[in-house]
Formats: C-alpha cells, sequence, structure tokens
C-alpha cells in the first residue's frame, strides 16, 4: 500500500487548527439538531394546549421556569444562527459568494448577525412578553 | 454486502433528497421569521388568549406549513446526519425507520393540535 502516502487525506480533527469555515460548517449541523429537538418541543407544547387549560398551564410553567427561558434563549440562537447561515448556503447553490475571501467574509456576518439578531429578540420580545 | 451502482447515493433517492431539502429551507425562512414573531405574544399567553390568537386564520394557516415544512426539513437533515455517522447497514435502516414514524408521530400530533384549537 505504498501509493496510500501519495493521497490527499481529509482533515484530521485533532491536529487541524480550527478555522471560520471548518468551525461555521460543523455548527450548521449541530444547530439543525438542536432545532429538531426544539419542534419535538413545539410539538408538544401545541399538544398540551390542544388537551386543554391544565395542560396548558403545565407547559406555560415549564416554559416559563428558569430552565425554561434557558433552553428557549438556545433554541432562539440556533434558530437564527441556522436561519443565516442556511441562506449562505442557498446562495452557494446559486454558485454565489465561492471567493475564500468572500466565504470568510459572509461567514463572520453570519456569526455578528445572530449575536445582533437574537439580542434584538429578546429585547422585543420580553418587552412584549411583559406586556403594557 | 454488494451494493448496485445505480449513481443514487447512500440513500438511493439520487438528487431528490438535496431539491427538497432546499425547497423546505426556502419555505421555512419565513415561515420561521413567523414563528418568532409569534412566540413572545403566545408565551406570556393564558390558554383563554392563546386560543383566541389561534382563531385568526393566519395563526393556524402558517403554523400548520411550518410543521410540514419544518418536520420534513428536519426528517432529511436527520437522514443525512445518520448516513454520514452510522455505518452498520441493520442499524442505519432501523435508525430510518425509527425517524420517519417518529416524524410522522410529530408532524401528526402538532397539525391535529393546531386544528382543534383552531376549530
Ligand atoms: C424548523 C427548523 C429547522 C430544523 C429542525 C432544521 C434542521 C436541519 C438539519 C438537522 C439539517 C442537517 C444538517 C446536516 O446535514 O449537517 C439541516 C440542514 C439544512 N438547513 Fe435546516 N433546519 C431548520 C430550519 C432551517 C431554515 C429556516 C433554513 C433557512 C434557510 C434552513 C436551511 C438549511 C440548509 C440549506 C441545510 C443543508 C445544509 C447542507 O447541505 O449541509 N434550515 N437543517
Amino acid at each position: 500500500m505504498a501509493d496510500m502516502r501519495e493521497r490527499p487525506l481529509s482533515p484530521h480533527l485533532q491536529i487541524y487548527r480550527p478555522q471560520i469555515t471548518s468551525v461555521l460548517s460543523i455548527g450548521h449541523r449541530a444547530t439543525g439538531i438542536v432545532l429538531s429537538l426544539g419542534a419535538a418541543l413545539l410539538v408538544l407544547w401545541l399538544t398540551a394546549a390542544a388537551a386543554g387549560p391544565d395542560w396548558f398551564d403545565i407547559a406555560q410553567r415549564c416554559a416559563g421556569s428558569w430552565p425554561g427561558y434557558a433552553l428557549l434563549f438556545v433554541f432562539s440562537v440556533c434558530l437564527v444562527y441556522h436561519l443565516l447561515n442556511g441562506v449562505r448556503h442557498l446562495f452557494w447553490d446559486a454558485g454565489l459568494g465561492f471567493e475564500l475571501e468572500t466565504v470568510s467574509r459572509t461567514g463572520w456576518a453570519v456569526v455578528a448577525g445572530t449575536v445582533l439578531l437574537t439580542a434584538a429578540i429578546w429585547l422585543l420580545g420580553l418587552a412584549v412578553a411583559e406586556g403594557p | 454486502m454488494t451494493v448496485e451502482r445505480r449513481g443514487l447515493g447512500s440513500s438511493r433517492t439520487g438528487t431528490s433528497h438535496w431539491w427538497r431539502q432546499r425547497l423546505t429551507a426556502i419555505a421555512l425562512a419565513p415561515l420561521t421569521v413567523f414563528l418568532v414573531g409569534l412566540l413572545p405574544v403566545l408565551a406570556a399567553a393564558t390558554h383563554e388568549e392563546f386560543v383566541e390568537i389561534m382563531r385568526i386564520p393566519v395563526t393556524p394557516v402558517a403554523l400548520v406549513l411550518l410543521l410540514a415544512a419544518g418536520l420534513y426539513h428536519m426528517k432529511l437533515g436527520l437522514q443525512v446526519v445518520i448516513e454520514d455517522y452510522v455505518h452498520g447497514e441493520p442499524v442505519k435502516v432501523g435508525l430510518r425507520i425509527a425517524l420517519t414514524l417518529a416524524t410522522c408521530l410529530l408532524a401528526a400530533a402538532g397539525i391535529v393540535s393546531v386544528v382543534m384549537l383552531a376549530a
């Protein structure tokens, strides 16, 4: 198997320097998996509402607890990130934005956008939820 | 195990999986924005207020579309994750069946709940 040595290898993740491109790429998968859990909980919440006020109260108390808020925060970060990076994916699928410099620029834009949009959602969301 | 070479990839569906992942992603972009707007309103709601908001037609319509596109997108995405990380054929097939059943269960429970609340 002497010729094996000449062949290109995939990056060896333990020794490969993390880069904006590789980190964001695995981030899309990680957030997709977290959002799948979020989708299941969304269905559970709707089912509780359909089951009547007693079940709905239990669900609302879980969601309104500190762990509930923490989980909702994680879901919101993941959704915003996955949405923005998903749009980036769709542009690539259309053949746009492949220059190395552009890839890293749009990558940082996704990171900045995630921070800003998530902050905006929670500031507005908390204002709405608290009510007038 | 010999696998017939049909150019259809590891789940034998060719490019249709890829297309559906993209189409559902495009549909989800506006639908998830709607969800983010709706959730803070519903999060603080009593059951009575919740039902009231569900009776505005745009709410259940958007939620049913969101559940359909979102859960299908989720199923397609998790299937790729399974294909990438699980290598034994029997386990892979078992997980894919479990994923399909779980997705159908979530879709049915979610959509029926929305329809019940809106009716
Ligand atoms: C309901 C919420 C969502 C869930 C549960 C979800 C879940 C997932 C999962 C599990 C994957 C597979 C990841 C992988 O193969 O590595 C994925 C991929 C993808 N998602 Fe989502 N997603 C959601 C919303 C969105 C939205 C709003 C967009 C908007 C543009 C989007 C765009 C994409 C794209 C383009 C891919 C394919 C990426 C690739 O080819 O590697 N997703 N999603």
